[in-house]
């Protein structure tokens, strides 16, 4: 596209012209992504995050007194949700935790 | 006249307006600082608050807010002459549109981005915010109504778009499917689905599909009209991945295409207008145009439809203060673009002064049939497609634009409806069925109440619409007027729009309160009375909010 000849060998001229097709192809793939998903981030999120919500309530279900038939393999999974524990009650309506083993505020 | 001197006119005037105008607006009045730390970045949750690209947020901050209605507002309005509907179309958007839309981002961006309903319940009190609820219900109904007799007319009109419009249908869902569950490349869904689009526009004429003269006593308009609601009442209840968002994102591609297209046929075909300037023998049905021609053209000069997306989304995401002048204004002048299209489809792309008055021979009942026929002409002449397939290709834009408007516009209904189902503790209202039932049901009943059986008189709303849009333009300006006092700065800017808007406003339904009493059309004359009630109290909120403020403002200094 300059206005100087390219002297370089007939192949890394070709990569060349490869790599720069491929980053315009990434920036237009980057709009088209960003024109498709933006506008419904927020309530495709808010779904995912109604069922991460349940998730925890499944999870912790037995400590509220909830009998729950796969509280053996959820439990495992305690830990590891840990980290979300305090949005989650907060997201609930609850100011404090609600369990007494678990004091996160 | 020439179209394309007509275009570069209007274009040079909006141009003008963006880097003159909003340049002052943005510097002066609004006083935007690149520094401020805007919602998205303040509340920052990956959620709602998700800082966005400025190019890409106005791609949807323009899509959603362009859609049929700046089609068929300038369409119904040429039928006084081009030039009054040309001079509204640049001067509104231009001193109306782009500050109402700007203002209510950068007052949404200045309180969190919170909606100006909200914003309103603070600042001038809980009365105003529930008239602002009920007069964006009003609205949703109407533009639910009046989209669903126009998509009815146009598929009526034109057998060859039916397989076109709903195989885009059947697109989305399919390319929701791939992308959702299958993760395919975006680039190849979107280059296939265009393709399929305009494949499907092309076999249009091939397969033209009519419904019977009369299915259950009801005639094929009407047999359209409920197939429509229904439609729209089930896409409403689908999760958005599965129809709304892959079918906007087609539609803004498509939106795109159908621009440069029409643009590029009038400036290859250089028509001339063949509509009279100012028209002498407007028909008799005609109202007169001051005050109608500023109701009739709502969304294209100034649309308080335009406050609720700015206002609702668009703050969330805005990345800084000073990309309100670029998303708002320019948005607004987007629009503006689409408008001055339509009336240029409207009034070149006829052979002859008798053909254009054979169309507009009474008030409302040519509108975006107009558009299609003369925009098929230009298309035809400029780019050299077949007027069939140049008339499906503009009946498939108009139709998905408006069926968008459609099934959004009565998710957005179910949405109040639940809230108020909320606040009066109505237990049936929040269910999401009931509500969506609820919905349709006002709409259907609106679209029939206004012109019979058939529907065909559904038209009739039009300008009810948007003097109640205009009245939810006038609100906005006066939450912004009052936050201009405020602050102390310069307000006429806001609030002489606001005063000619709700001036005109009270004017055409006082005209059309009388036409209606005239004509018996008591179910008509009963809309116009809940709305006049509304602007009535609209103005009395304005004049009290107003008066608080400078009393305010005398006890201070």
């Amino acid at each position: 596209m300059g206005s100087k000849r390219d002297d370089r060998p007939a192949e890394p001229r070709q990569r060349a012209a490869v790599g720069r097709v491929r980053r315009i192809l990434r920036r237009v793939r980057y709009y088209a992504e960003e024109y498709y998903n933006a506008p419904y981030r927020a309530t495709i999120a808010r779904a995912r995050r109604d069922e991460d919500d349940l998730f925890m309530l499944l999870v912790f279900s037995e400590m509220m007194g909830v009998p729950n038939p796969a509280s053996y393999y959820t439990m495992e999974l305690q830990p590891l949700l840990m980290e979300r524990f305090h949005d989650w009650h907060k997201r609930m309506g609850m100011e404090r935790s609600p369990l007494d083993q678990i004091r996160c505020c | 006249m020439s179209a394309i001197a007509v275009l570069l006119l209007g274009l040079a005037g909006l141009t003008a307006g963006y880097f003159l105008y909003a340049h002052f607006i943005a510097k002066r009045v609004f006083q935007l600082d690149y520094g401020f730390r805007a919602p998205a970045h303040e509340l920052e949750d990956g959620i709602d608050y998700v800082p966005t690209n400025k190019y890409i947020l106005w791609g949807h901050h323009f899509t959603s807010v362009a859609g049929a209605a700046p089609i068929v507002g300038p369409a119904v309005a040429v039928i006084w002459g081009w030039v009054p509907a040309f001079l509204w179309v640049v001067l509104g958007t231009v001193f109306f549109a782009g500050i109402h839309d700007a203002g209510a981002l950068w007052a949404s961006v200045r309180h969190q981005g919170r909606s100006i309903g909200s914003i309103t319940g603070d600042l001038i009190g809980n009365r105003a915010r529930n008239l602002f609820m009920v007069v964006i219900f009003l609205v949703l109904l109407m533009v639910n109504a009046v989209f669903g007799v126009v998509i009815a007319k146009l598929l009526v009109a034109n057998p060859s778009s039916v397989v076109p419009v709903w195989g885009a249908i059947v697109a989305a869902l399919v390319i929701g499917q791939c992308i959702y569950r299958r993760k395919m490349n975006l680039l190849t869904v979107s280059v296939v689905g265009v393709v399929v689009l305009y494949a499907l526009i092309g076999v249009g004429p091939y397969v033209p599909l009519e419904l019977p003269d009369s299915f259950a006593g009801l005639p094929a308009n009407a047999q359209w009209i409920v197939l429509l609601f229904a439609y729209a009442g089930i896409a409403s209840l689908l999760p958005v991945w599965a129809l709304l968002q892959p079918r906007d994102y087609i539609n803004g591609l498509q939106l795109c295409i159908g621009l440069i297209v029409l643009y590029g046929s009038i400036l290859i075909a250089n028509p001339a207008i063949v509509a009279p300037a100012f028209n002498s023998s407007v028909p008799a049905s005609a109202p007169p145009i001051v005050p109608l021609l500023f109701v009739t053209i709502a969304c294209g000069a100034i649309s308080g439809f335009h406050g609720l997306v700015s206002s609702g989304t668009t703050s969330k995401q805005i990345d800084r203060e000073t990309d309100v002048r670029f998303i708002g204004y320019f948005g607004a002048v987007g629009e503006g673009c689409l408008a001055l299209a339509a009336i240029l489809a409207t009034t070149a792309g006829f052979a002859s002064i008798g053909e254009w008055q054979n169309l507009y021979t009474n008030f409302g009942e040519a509108g975006v049939n107009a558009f299609v026929d003369g925009g098929a002409a230009l298309v035809s002449a400029g780019a050299g497609l077949p007027e069939s397939t140049a008339a499906t290709l503009l009946t498939v834009m108009a139709v998905l634009f408006a069926g968008t408007t459609m099934d959004t516009g009565i998710r957005l209904q179910r949405y109040i409806m639940q809230e108020w189902g909320e606040m009066y503790n109505i237990p049936a209202l929040k269910s999401v069925q009931v509500s969506t039932l609820v919905a349709v049901g006002t709409c259907l009943a609106l679209a029939f109440g206004a012109g019979g059986l058939d529907g065909s008189g559904g038209m009739l709303i039009w300008p009810l619409f948007g003097t109640t849009n205009q009245l939810l333009g006038g609100l906005t300006l006066l939450v912004l007027t009052v936050i201009l006092v405020r602050l102390g700065r310069p307000m006429w800017y806001t609030l002489v729009p606001m005063l000619f808007l709700l001036a005109m406003t009270l004017y055409a339904l006082l005209v059309q309160l009388k036409g209606f009493y005239l004509n018996g059309e008591w179910f008509l004359l009963g809309m116009d009375g809940v709305i006049l009630v509304a602007a009535v109290m609209v103005m009395l909120e304005a004049a009290g909010a107003l008066r608080h403020q400078f009393r305010e403002q005398r006890l201070a200094s």
